[in-house]
């Protein structure tokens, strides 16, 4: 049977976030949380070939109690079972430390439930490392396919898939062997919508709460701030530009404004071959 | 003991990523505020790559260290992080950089697992400077996070290499010395095809991936303020005329009005452009991270309250469909002038 896995991660939606200007800080407060959207398209995908294969899907996400309305919102897409790796001692991970507990939770399911597929979305939206998902298969021994845009083919009696990625310069398809990682791209597939039937499962499902002793233990030097090779030195706020003269075109006309805009692009030295005019 | 400030050379059939370039530079500024004990390395992996690693020495690599075998001749995650890992571990370089490209940032992410070390991102500043505590100077990345509306500086403190991912077009590239002397020491690295258990079947090109925003010298962004999907129509024209190319808000990419290739900003590229026009995009700090280094900044926007106007050079309050079209004609009266 197909064994999906995909781990996934609650952020705060970076396009609300906003900085109070006097304070510098960052306002979290009335700050939604969401499930990263990489992350839902990769349970979608996890999903669809879940259904193509009659398999089943394993959401596992690091983070607060609260991180379980994310691993619902996978059940309501059609994921079956949801833990939640949750205690004080992940606090202030990296994406070391957080490798390392994804790992050895991926393990610890594999053992129980062999995985062929491990899925991850390309980066989450708060700290857009793109980190976490090669370094657990790294942890694992497995290959990674990162920037996956579509799954071409799983073959789990040859034991392999191929998959698409994006490139830089253009896409490649990849070859390997079963169990692979891979980090997607929001075309890997749709996000799915509930169906009734999960939308049910969904109200009444109760996702595991697993901790740094129990089921596994893990090994506390490696786990959270303490686990972490990379701290903060320090914060700030991104430093502010100069702002140049602003025309408005209700008061001095739409031809004036743009006459004046381009003898200032063009007096700007360099740009001047830009425009292949000289004055 | 040698400080060996590593740069990896990214290429892709031969062609050296330009972010390879400004990684030198970078790298031998941070070499210099250590001590004249530091060096500055490239390390090449590939096939028939003898040329690059000479050009890495123009470029300021003192030594290169190649490995060039023709199971390196594409880029795959696995048998490159074991490559790369091999080496430092032989080497023990202080600080590892890595452009922050698709390719770059998924071997970097692989890498500094397989050596249990630290590892910053996308990193737009760095340093070498004075930590408490420590006895030597180390690496100060900073880099943008929350959608750019924080700036941190990271350290890793206990752990070598200090690693990084690098911004391409951030920093300027090293200059070029004909002259410059470096030596080429060639690895070899035990391989065996279980540790790859990956191949690629096949190349598609990608069309749009072509256009190399980050590097074009003009940029016609469009944001929100397009209205659709059509409005990239008349910021094409426009980018057509000034002999540049096509940029977009995050808006407009996650309302799928443009591909992902054309988004500038935090989650999209950076870019330095000599000319930045800003039509409808509002200037979310996201978007703005991505392209105020920008030589010149035209921002066009009906709101004259848009963040995009703190930052531009000069600011445009209007239709963009009324503007746009004025810029487009009086361009071509300019030219045909010119020619006259």
């Amino acid at each position: 049977m197909f064994h999906a896995l995909v781990g996934i991660k609650q952020v705060p939606d970076t396009t609300n976030i906003r900085i109070d200007p006097e304070t510098n800080n960052l306002i979290r407060q009335g700050v939604p949380t969401i499930l990263n959207p990489y992350d839902a398209h990769a349970v979608g995908a996890a999903v669809e070939w879940k259904r193509k294969l009659n398999g089943k899907v394993t959401v596992i996400t690091m983070g607060p109690p609260s991180a379980v309305i994310a691993l619902r919102e996978c059940i309501e897409m059609g994921a079956d079972r949801a833990i939640l790796i949750s205690a004080r001692q992940f606090a202030g991970a990296d994406t070391l430390a957080t490798s390392y507990v994804l790992a050895e939770v991926t393990k610890a399911i594999h053992e129980q439930d062999p995985i062929d597929l491990l899925f991850f979305g390309k980066q989450a939206i708060d700290g857009d490392t793109a980190q976490v998902g090669p370094g657990v298969a790294v942890r694992l021994g497995l290959p990674v396919v990162s920037y996956a845009v579509k799954i071409r083919e799983v073959n789990l009696e040859q034991r392999y898939v191929v998959i698409e990625r994006k490139t830089e310069n253009r896409n490649e398809v990849i070859k390997t062997s079963l169990p692979t990682a891979m980090t997607c791209e929001k075309d890997i597939a749709e996000i799915p919508f509930a169906s009734l039937p999960d939308l049910v499962y969904s109200l009444r499902y109760v996702p595991e709460v697993w901790t740094a002793e129990s089921p596994i233990r893990f090994d506390f030097a490696q786990l959270g701030l303490k686990g972490s090779p990379t701290t903060v030195f320090k914060t700030g706020t991104p430093e502010r530009h100069v702002a140049g003269e602003v025309f408005k075109v209700a008061e001095l006309g739409v031809e004036w404004v743009v006459k004046a805009a381009l003898d200032k692009i063009m007096a700007a030295g360099d740009v001047d071959s830009i425009l292949g005019v000289k004055k | 003991m040698t400080r060996r400030f590593w740069v990896y050379i990214e290429q892709e059939d031969g062609k050296v990523h330009p972010v390879a370039w400004e990684l030198l530079g970078v790298a031998r500024r941070l070499a210099d505020e250590v001590n004249d004990q530091a060096v500055v390395e490239g390390i090449l992996v590939g096939n028939h790559v003898e040329e690059i690693a000479q050009e890495a020495i123009h470029y300021g690599a003192e030594t290169v260290y190649v490995v060039d075998d023709p199971r390196f001749k594409h880029y795959l995650n696995k048998p490159y992080t074991i490559v790369l890992t091999s080496l430092a571990q032989k080497y023990g370089p202080e600080v590892f950089l890595i452009g922050a490209t698709t390719l770059g940032r998924d071997l970097a992410g692989a890498v500094a697992t397989s050596l249990r070390t630290g590892l910053t991102a996308d990193t737009t500043h760095l340093a070498m400077g004075e930590v408490k505590d420590s006895s030597k100077k180390l690496l100060l990345a900073t880099r943008p996070a929350f959608g750019g509306n924080v700036i941190a500086t990271i350290i890793c403190r206990n752990h070598s290499p200090q690693m990084a991912t690098v911004r391409p077009r951030v920093f300027s590239s090293a200059p070029r010395r004909v002259d410059a002397k470096g030596e080429i020491v060639h690895e070899t690295i035990p391989i065996t095809p279980d540790m790859i258990n990956a191949e690629i079947l096949e190349f598609i090109s990608n069309e749009v991936a072509t256009v190399k925003i980050e590097y074009a010298d003009v940029i016609v962004a469009g944001g929100r303020g397009l209205g659709g999907p059509k409005g990239f129509a008349l910021i094409k024209e426009l980018a057509d005329e000034l002999g540049g190319v096509v940029g977009a808000s995050r808006a407009c990419v996650d309302a799928g009005w443009i591909k992902y290739d054309h988004q500038v900003g935090q989650t999209g590229k950076t870019v330095r452009p000599k000319l930045y026009i800003a039509a409808g995009i509002s200037g979310a700090i996201q978007h703005k991270v991505g392209m105020q280094e920008s030589d010149f900044i035209l921002a066009i926007n009906r709101d004259s309250h848009a963040p995009i106007f703190e930052i531009s050079t000069m600011g445009i309050v209007g239709d963009l469909y009324e503007v746009i079209p004025s810029m487009i004609k009086q361009i071509r009266a300019l030219k045909e002038a010119k020619h006259d």
